[in-house]
């Protein structure tokens, strides 16, 4: 069996299907905790592209980067989730439908 | 071909079965130890002074029914014992039990792989063992399980923040992620790591007795209040699986203390030329007997305290342990540049 | 060759086990997918050269952020069983139809920029030597990225307050 060698553009081609799945989940789910696990892969999407292009580039900026994306998202999850706890206690639901006191 | 395929499976072959072993006989000791403390006896039966107990105790395990509970989250159930089991077995893979050894003319390393964020693997692949814990307790569908892994889990994350500090400011001692390149500074500068970082050394091992939970951190497995702990439901080979992760984790942790702070493999008193006939016993046994002797702490330790209420488990990792950790660490690192 | 088997092997994970985070029924099956998923992009992480991000990544993501997700769902899911997460308004068509779209424009400039081909990825730590990328990347945090490396400080700090506040019981 005959591989061609495995370029950046197969990582990239990987990073925008995950990417894709993501934006399914957030787009089809109503559960707000799947939707932020939606977002966690697609923030993981993102990080395969910037270390993609890390290995590409010999350079390790791509990596800095995605450090910074994965201290971003701890500090959206935990920041989220409370969020959730909270309405959770009020509201006793999780469907994103049903958050909806602020419309007039 | 055979340095990059055979020589390493041949040393994960015999490193899983030398901890399997370790571990069954883990578990013997640590009632003999006990029993002594308590002055009993402990197991007496199987073989002279109970030497064959470990494998009457696996045949047992092996032979009991496995009952899965009615109701329980099925495959959730199966693959939480799995889960904690793993990582506690594959942390072994950058642990080195020695330098490097001659073989039927090979050059054998005694470890199965010199990576350079090595102590970091370590880290990380324990902070997997948890989802063990958490999954049994929710997939057992039963309030106790649940309440331990509530417990367990709050209690891992809490100690998992002031060990990883401790470890950096230890890092920053070393100055290498690598387990090997750290026995090897060791070497270097003649002196083990606790005499540099001492307060590392006991917030670490407390650390440790949390992460394992282990008495007088074995809230998760309370037997008063919670009928057993995370593993009530389990039964048969499943719940032997926790058994050996509890054990094997105690061995990782000890290891791992006996690679940061004393030396590894290195036979101590280097400098001592009284002591020069301690270098003709092999780096292994060192390394096996320094970790022998935190195992005996560990279970000495647990023969002696009694167990933490949770608040004081709390107050003790989060206004204890952690600012400690801050402030070894701000010390350790104006010391590693100042001086 | 070897690289090749590793990558598609990885890649169907990823791809496998994302989609079952998005279609599993039970959210604690989700979170469960999720930490697989995790690991098998620490695993590419670790065949693109990225040690040190690789055991951040299993160390932050799956040991830290995931355990958070999991206890949430738990807490949440004590009350009323799964059936009770069903969808009824839920627009699967519309969905899937925009993240084809998205895939396919991803794709498009792709392709576009596809026709000057790159170079094989090497595995960088084979071209660089024993002492890793762990060094390179601390002098690139703390020397060229350091403000943006305290700004990122402070918004953990940010969001630890702010999560303690949102979880406290008002009375």
């Amino acid at each position: 069996m005959h591989f061609t060698p495995i370029t950046p553009y197969h990582y990239l081609l990987l990073s925008a299907a995950l990417f894709s799945v993501g934006v399914i989940g957030v787009m089809v789910r109503r559960n707000i905790i799947i939707l932020f696990m939606s977002i966690e892969l697609m923030f993981n999407a993102v990080n395969i592209n910037l270390v993609a292009f890390a290995a590409l580039y010999r350079h390790e900026v791509g990596q800095a980067f995605a450090v910074f994306v994965i201290a971003v998202a701890a500090a959206e999850a935990a920041v989220g989730l409370g969020i959730i706890l909270a309405f959770y206690r009020n509201k006793e639901t999780l469907n994103i439908d049903e958050m909806n006191l602020m419309k007039g | 071909m055979t340095d990059l395929f055979v020589v390493p499976l041949l040393q994960i072959v015999v490193v899983l079965n030398a901890v399997l072993v370790a571990v069954t006989y883990m578990v013997l000791l640590e009632r003999k130890i006990i029993a002594w403390v308590q002055s009993r006896l402990g197991p007496m039966r199987v073989g002279p002074h109970g030497i064959l107990q470990p494998i009457a105790d696996a045949l047992k395990l092996l032979l009991k029914e496995d009952i899965t509970p009615i109701r329980a989250d099925r495959w959730i159930f199966t693959l939480a014992p799995i889960i904690s089991l793993v990582p506690a077995l594959i942390a072994f893979a950058v642990i080195p039990f020695g330098g490097e050894a001659t073989l039927f003319g090979h050059r054998v390393p005694l470890y199965i792989a010199n990576v350079n964020v090595g102590l970091l693997y370590i880290v990380s692949i324990t902070s997997i063992g948890v989802y063990g814990i958490i999954l049994a307790g929710y997939s057992s569908n039963s309030k106790y399980p649940l309440l331990a892994s509530l417990r367990a889990s709050a209690q891992l994350i809490s100690y998992e923040v002031a060990v990883t500090l401790m470890l950096v400011s230890v890092i920053v001692t070393t100055r290498t992620l690598s387990l090997v390149g750290i026995v090897e500074g060791q070497m270097r500068q003649h002196i083990w790591y606790v005499f540099i970082q001492p307060v590392a050394a006991v917030v670490l091992f407390i650390g440790g007795l949390a992460e394992t939970n282990r008495t007088p951190f074995d809230l998760a497995e309370a037997e008063q209040e919670l009928t057993g702990g995370f593993h009530t439901e389990y039964s048969g080979m499943r719940f032997a699986m926790f058994f050996l992760a509890e054990y094997a984790n105690m061995i990782v942790v000890s290891a791992v203390m006996t690679t940061l702070f004393f030396g590894g493999w290195l036979s101590p008193f280097p400098n001592v030329a009284a002591a020069h006939f301690l270098w003709y016993i092999p780096g292994w046994i060192w390394f096996l007997l320094k970790t022998f002797v935190l195992l005996y702490v560990f279970i000495w330790i647990r023969a002696t305290l009694p167990r933490y209420r949770y608040d004081q488990l709390m107050r003790l990792g989060w206004k204890v342990l952690i600012p400690v950790a801050l402030v070894n660490l701000v010390v350790s690192a104006i010391v590693r540049v100042f001086l | 060759m070897l690289d090749a088997i590793a990558f598609y092997t990885l890649a169907a994970l990823i791809l496998a086990f994302a989609i079952a985070v998005i279609t599993a029924r039970n959210p604690v099956h989700s979170v469960v997918f999720l930490v697989i998923n995790f690991l098998a992009v620490a695993i590419v992480y670790i065949v693109l050269g990225a040690e040190f991000l690789a055991m951040i990544q299993v160390l932050v993501y799956a040991g830290g952020i995931v355990v958070l997700y999991l206890f949430v769902v738990m807490l949440v899911n004590l009350k009323r069983g799964p059936e009770a997460h069903q969808d009824p308004r839920r627009q699967t068509g519309a969905g899937v139809g925009l993240a084809v779209a998205v895939l396919a424009e991803l794709t498009a400039i792709l392709a576009y920029t596809g026709r000057n081909p790159l170079p094989a990825v090497v595995p960088a730590a084979s071209a660089r030597g024993p002492g890793g990328n762990t060094e390179q990347l601390g002098w690139l945090l703390y020397t060229t990225y350091l403000i943006p490396f305290e700004v990122a400080s402070m918004l953990l700090l940010v969001a630890m307050i702010g999560a303690i506040v949102l979880a406290r019981k008002v009375d």
